[in-house]
């Protein structure tokens, strides 16, 4: 109701807080992402998932294959082991996710901007 | 070695697999899925580029980072079955559905290319399965569903949950016609079991979807404006 802006969210973007805060928010995202990944590592579930679970019920679980290499198998760095194998490889994980999804933002939107000009 | 302990599942350390490895789908399904998700995704790349805005690029990146960390937290379910985050409504409701396709595009594909989870020849269904169909399809029925309740202001959170377990649907049911069709499995077989387990998966991915979401409103509500950021700058 305070926010007689015509798009269905509202808001101004404009008025998104500046500086420190901001900075601190994209900050506390990516630890939030960090933490989460940590505590998957040590405590998520070791069940087979949805799918897994049926293949294996169902008895096509056989019919996977490897995928024939190897960077950061199963979520692990080889030659590490345990817990700590897993919190290494989800924040390089999460690392190549935030840059690959940066660059393609920075790409899509600085194409936009170029045409704009 | 007292890390270890817990480290150790059945098989192998590591969390569980998360996508369909090679084999799970015949050879012209996986194809056929495979061109899907290109057309799809080439498309996402258009609308990205003609409505984004680059105020939501950290905002891209953060969900991006999130979704990565927080699909590897496989929960229990029951009967020795987990589940786990897809993400895609909270992806597209953070920033709409094409740019919140492409970030599900890139996580599957990372965690196929980095972390052989899922297979490189099944990619295209495992991409099209986790990442767009309940994205776009989530999205469309999260929009429908604010409409019906009274507005996106007001309803974001509860129509968010809804879509969010209605893509989980979406997903398992797509998985389960490609085993179907490749006959891997017998069709219904595979559909009644996919989609039973996943309708309690469903409320996992639900309840995240709604508790990221309050917690933005929560500390940053203005970021809910910058999908539509462009429109209210430049229309």
């Amino acid at each position: 109701m305070t926010q007689p802006s015509p798009t269905p969210t509202g808001g101004d973007p404009g008025a998104a807080p500046r500086g420190r805060l901001a900075r601190f928010w994209w900050v506390a995202g990516l630890a939030i992402a960090g933490v989460v990944a940590a505590l998957a590592a040590a405590f998520a579930s070791r069940d087979p998932d949805g799918l897994n679970a049926v293949a294996i019920e169902q008895g096509f679980e056989e019919a996977g294959k490897d995928p024939g290499f190897q960077v950061l198998p199963g979520y692990t760095i080889p030659g590490l082991e345990g817990t700590g194998s897993t919190v290494v490889a989800a924040l390089v994980g999460i690392a190549v996710v935030l840059l690959l999804v940066f660059l393609l933002g920075r790409l899509l939107a600085r194409r936009r901007k170029d045409r704009a000009a | 070695m007292l890390l270890s302990l817990v480290a150790t599942g059945p098989g192998r350390a590591g969390p569980p697999l998360l996508h369909a490895p090679d084999g799970f789908l015949s050879l012209p399904i996986a194809v056929a899925m495979w061109a899907v998700t290109i057309a799809v995704t080439a498309y996402a790349v258009k609308r990205t580029n003609q409505t984004f805005d680059d105020r939501a690029i950290p905002l891209m990146g953060v969900t991006a980072a999130f979704i990565f960390a927080a699909q590897m937290f496989n929960f229990q379910v029951i009967g020795g079955t987990s589940g786990h985050l897809l993400g895609g409504v909270l992806a597209a409701v953070l920033l709409g559905p094409w740019a919140g396709t492409l970030v599900m595009v890139a996580v599957v594909a990372v965690q196929g290319l980095v972390f052989q989870d899922g297979g490189l020849v099944v990619m295209g269904a495992n991409i099209f399965n986790m990442g767009i169909i309940g994205t776009i399809g989530g999205y469309a029925v999260y929009r429908a569903l604010c409409g019906i309740l009274g507005g996106e202001q007001r309803a974001r959170i509860p129509a968010a949950g809804i879509a969010a377990w209605l893509a989980v649907f979406f997903a398992a049911g797509a998985m389960a016609l490609e085993l179907g069709l490749s006959g891997t499995t017998d069709l219904v077989v595979a559909l009644t079991a996919m989609l039973s387990i996943h309708a309690l998966i469903g409320i996992g991915e639900a309840l995240i979807t709604m508790a990221a979401l309050a917690f933005i409103g929560v500390t940053r509500p203005d970021l809910f404006s910058l999908r539509d950021a462009r429109v209210a700058q430049r229309a």
